[in-house]
């Protein structure tokens, strides 16, 4: 094991990330204060409860699922394919790590920087609305394993993307859309039954679903589902990242 | 002893369909220099890389000290450092934290000593806390250098390493690289500069459309395809060359002021006596005259011509 490697690339990932921190950390306040002004207090004052839970607090989970999606695809996708772009990736494929080891200094540090996010919009949020979480363990577990698996699919995403437009063309026309259909501000259960039904095939759901059971204990699908559904695509993104490193896909000419 | 690098049977198809390498066999001894020559597309690059693990082969296997390069891959390219033709950097990094990173990369544990040794070789150390785009073009080839250099390789890969470099930096570079094969690391390098193989290589290897036609010492190489030229100078201008003089190889300088002679300096009968006696005889008089070697570059030359 060479974790020197695994080290010295989380620690230029992470160096990447600090020099923009005001950038890093602004931004995501900023757009979470947003969201509470709007939906929280301008609009949540007319909803009613959804399942027992206040509104500005219903959304609290899909806001921090939202920006965890979108910022652990961009980092991971951005932290690979920039050194694809400038050519500096010839270092790290002469070098003695192994795909494993390249993974985990990549993944590893997206993960660590939308982690870190998601907790500082959990902080930002506690300022607009009071909220409890039910069962602290599974929001971590869940809040970790959705980093690293779309930090992993963002690893997938920098890899295959030729040009930039390729890098923001799949967070921006899937990945969002996904995402604010997932159910970040509405329950599954206030939709027509036709598009229930719909529903359940966007993955996204299921994250939030689960991750809102974690705070609440309330949940659109079983959060047994949940969890199955994002061991379904940690595997499936392991296995592409197994057959780029086999192939040389894209990395090696 | 066992080679340090050895590449045998190495074939490179690209995905276009151009074949890059065919067959390519190259052994490179421990502590020499190795100067890979050949024109630009021949495929310097592509065996370079191959080497590294940047690219892969079609067919045939590379071995660092023994080490199969992509069966055991930890133990051949911890040995190498390569610095690629093009200025591959960070730009908003600063100098220490490329070649740290480098550093880390390779597997070894921090060394600040060494690194700082690196970079005072280079003449970087003032420029430690720069970011690396402030710098000039010169001073980023020995970033590249410095970051090859950072994990202390025992081969060190330079790709056209003085291409785009002043004299006095190519010099320093020249200086670099003898002092580094002084520490026992061994060096092969590609230029399209003769002169820079000439006066630094033990080995020369020439490569032409993806085949490597010739791999000889440098001394060697200039003793067997070298030529020597006699230049007399006249005492009056000839209009055309002599017809009696015609059965020698012999040219007449554009002025009509100058014969020259070209033999082979291997030869027992260079003939020169013979021709010799035969200007007198024909009354042709010259005032002085001079024999010189032929360079490296009238070999390569005459070399990719594909006529040695
Ligand atoms: N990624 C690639 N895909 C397809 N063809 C390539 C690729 N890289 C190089 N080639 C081709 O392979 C041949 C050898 O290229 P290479 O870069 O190895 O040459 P070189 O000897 O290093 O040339 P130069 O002196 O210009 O650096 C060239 O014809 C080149 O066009
Ligand atoms: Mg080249």
């Amino acid at each position: 094991m060479n974790r020197h490697a695994v080290g010295a690339i989380y620690r230029f990932e992470m160096a990447r990330w600090l020099r923009t921190l005001l950038q890093s950390i602004a931004a995501p306040i900023l757009s979470t204060s947003l969201y509470f002004v709007v939906f929280g207090a301008a609009i949540g004052t007319r909803m009613g409860e959804i399942e027992g839970v206040s509104y500005g607090a219903f959304i609290i989970p899909g806001l921090v699922m939202l920006s965890l999606l979108s910022e652990s695809i961009s980092n991971a996708s951005f932290g690979i394919y920039m050194p694809k772009w400038s050519g500096t990736i010839y270092e790290v494929l002469s070098a003695p790590v192994s795909a494993l080891e390249i993974l985990a200094g990549y993944v590893g540090a997206a993960a660590t920087k939308s982690v870190l996010l998601g907790l500082l919009i959990l902080a930002t949020a506690r300022v607009f609305v009071p909220y409890s979480i039910a069962h602290p363990v599974w929001m971590a577990l869940f809040l970790v394993l959705t980093a690293v698996t779309f930090s992993l699919f963002g690893f997938i995403l920098g890899v295959w993307a030729d040009s930039w437009e390729k890098l923001q063309i799949v967070p921006l026309m899937i990945v969002t859309p996904l995402a604010f259909l997932g159910g970040s501000f509405y329950s599954i259960a206030m939709l027509p039954p036709l598009w229930q039904k719909i529903a359940l095939v966007n993955p996204v759901v299921y994250l939030i679903s689960g991750f809102r059971w974690s705070f609440y204990g309330v949940a659109d699908v079983h959060i047994g589902v949940s969890l199955a559904m994002i061991a379904l695509f940690l595997t499936l993104c392991i296995g592409v990242i197994a057959w780029i490193f086999r192939t040389g896909y894209r990395l090696r000419r | 002893m066992l080679p340090i690098i050895s590449v045998s049977a190495l074939n490179k198809v690209y995905p276009s369909g151009l074949q890059a390498l065919e067959d390519v066999d190259l052994d490179i001894a421990r502590g020499e220099i190795f100067a890979l020559l050949g024109p630009n597309g021949a495929g310097k690059t592509t065996l370079i890389n191959i080497i590294c693990g940047i690219a892969m082969p079609s067919a045939g296997t590379v071995r660092v000290a023994g080490h199969d390069n992509r069966a055991d891959y930890r133990a051949a390219r911890g040995r190498i450092g390569l610095v690629p033709q093009e200025l591959f950097t960070d730009a908003f990094e600063s100098v220490w934290a490329t070649v740290s990173f480098s550093r880390g990369l390779f597997g070894k544990p921090p060394d600040p000593a060494h690194l700082e040794k690196v970079l005072r070789d280079l003449s970087l150390w003032d420029k430690r806390n720069d970011r690396i785009m402030t710098l000039s073009g010169g001073m980023k080839r020995r970033v590249m250098i410095a970051k090859a250099l950072a994990h202390e390789p025992e081969v060190l890969f330079l790709d056209e390493p003085t291409a785009g470099v002043d004299v006095e930096l190519r010099r320093d570079m020249w200086a670099l690289v003898r002092a580094l094969r002084d520490q026992g690391v061994t060096i092969i390098l590609t230029t399209h500069y003769i002169e820079e193989a000439e006066e630094m290589a033990d080995r020369i290897g020439v490569i032409r459309a993806g085949r490597l036609i010739l791999v000889e010492e440098k001394s060697v190489l200039m003793r067997r395809l070298g030529k020597r030229q006699l230049r007399l100078q006249l005492s009056h201008a000839l209009p055309a060359l002599p017809a009696a003089l015609a059965s020698h190889p012999l040219d007449l300088s554009a002025d009509g002021m100058e014969l020259i002679y070209t033999y082979d300096a291997a030869s027992d009968q260079t003939g020169i006596a013979d021709l010799l006696r035969e200007l007198g005889a024909a009354g042709i008089d010259f005032k002085g005259l001079q024999s010189r070697e032929s360079s490296l570059e009238e070999i390569f030359v005459n070399l990719l011509r594909g006529h040695p």
